[in-house]
């Protein structure tokens, strides 16, 4: 809900609010949803989206009317920033075979977290590859308890084959400060461009 | 069931559904685009019952107040791309009524840029 439309309101004055979308990102388990629940400001909200055999994107019924078909879910939340401004963040699904969702949501986002787990960094590589190949601003999380990890960040950078210019954050998914921080860095690196974003590296965040 | 369809219908995937059955046979949004950012109000929430499908019914008094397209879709329970035709339909319907203004390809300005900084910073 954005406002209710008082009576002197029209209904399309009631939709003066611009919508921006973030997609959090990453392989599967990786704490997607976790992440978007800890900053939304509701629970987070879920609907499905179809997928057929022969898939890939649908872009509308044809075709499929008659067939039995199967959905996949996708997690969202949002954070009014005002009556003017709603940030919607989107989980992408993480499956491989879900990527047709990715190409629909990434039209016209703001940008992405790729989520990232130490235990298992090459379930990031496909969400990095995606968004890099669509120059499409990304930062990296790597989610782990109390921001507490075995690895520099150096080392993570070298692992996923990353270049200074994209931001390296530790982060811990379960923790609304945390995950604010991600998007605040996500939005100042959009804004200032990769040349400005290469500094902190210590990924300690503070609030 | 076969490998192939063995491959698509596992745990990872939600219930299967028959996607015509939900949209009365209509298929297609006819050129109205419609994002999941994309926000929609409805002009009559109640609407006379004769005049629209039970989903369609539904979906105006979900869209009550405006909201997205992902939060509409949230709300009736039902697939995206059906609640795409559906909005489409109710919108050439003048029943419900949309912002204009798409994501751009381009990314927003930087003013939204900013505001969004500023209001993540306020949280």
């Amino acid at each position: 809900m954005v406002s209710a439309p008082s009576s002197g309101q029209s209904p399309q004055a009631a939709l003066d609010a611009t919508t921006v979308k973030i997609l959090v990102s990453g392989g599967f388990g990786v704490g997607k949803t976790t992440a978007v629940g800890s900053v939304s400001e509701v629970p987070p909200l879920r609907t499905e989206e179809l997928i057929t055999e022969t898939s890939s994107a649908v872009d509308d019924l044809t075709g499929i009317e008659d067939k039995d078909t199967t959905t996949v879910a996708l997690d969202f939340g949002r954070i009014t920033i005002s009556s003017k401004l709603i940030v919607y963040l989107f989980g992408t699904p993480g499956q491989d075979r879900f990527w047709f969702m990715w190409d629909e949501l990434a039209v016209g986002a703001l940008g992405a977290i790729v989520l990232a787990d130490t235990r298992r960094l090459d379930s990031s590589f496909a969400a990095i590859d995606f968004f890099e190949r669509r120059n499409i601003p990304f930062l990296i999380g790597v989610n782990c308890f109390h921001r507490v990890q075995p690895y520099s960040i150096e080392e993570v950078r070298a692992a996923l084959g990353l270049s200074a210019a994209v931001p390296i954050r530790l982060c811990d998914a379960r923790e609304r400060h945390s995950s604010r921080d991600l998007l605040i860095d996500l939005v100042t690196h959009i804004i200032e461009g990769p040349a400005a974003s290469r500094e902190p590296e210590s990924g300690i965040v503070t609030s | 069931m076969d490998e192939q369809q063995r491959w698509w219908f596992d745990d990872a995937a939600g219930p299967v559904v028959r996607p015509y059955t939900l949209t009365r046979g209509r298929t297609r949004t006819d050129g109205i685009d419609l994002d999941v950012v994309t926000l929609v109000v409805a002009i009559q929430p109640q609407v006379n019952a004769a005049r629209v499908d039970d989903a369609s019914a539904r979906l105006l008094r979900v869209c009550e107040h405006p909201l997205s397209v992902a939060e509409a879709a949230a709300g009736v329970g039902l697939p995206l791309r059906v609640v795409k035709v559906l909005l489409a339909d109710l919108i050439q319907q003048g029943l419900i009524l949309r912002t204009l203004d798409q994501p751009a390809a381009a990314g927003p300005d930087i003013t939204i840029l900013r505001e969004v900084l500023h209001g993540l910073r306020a949280l």
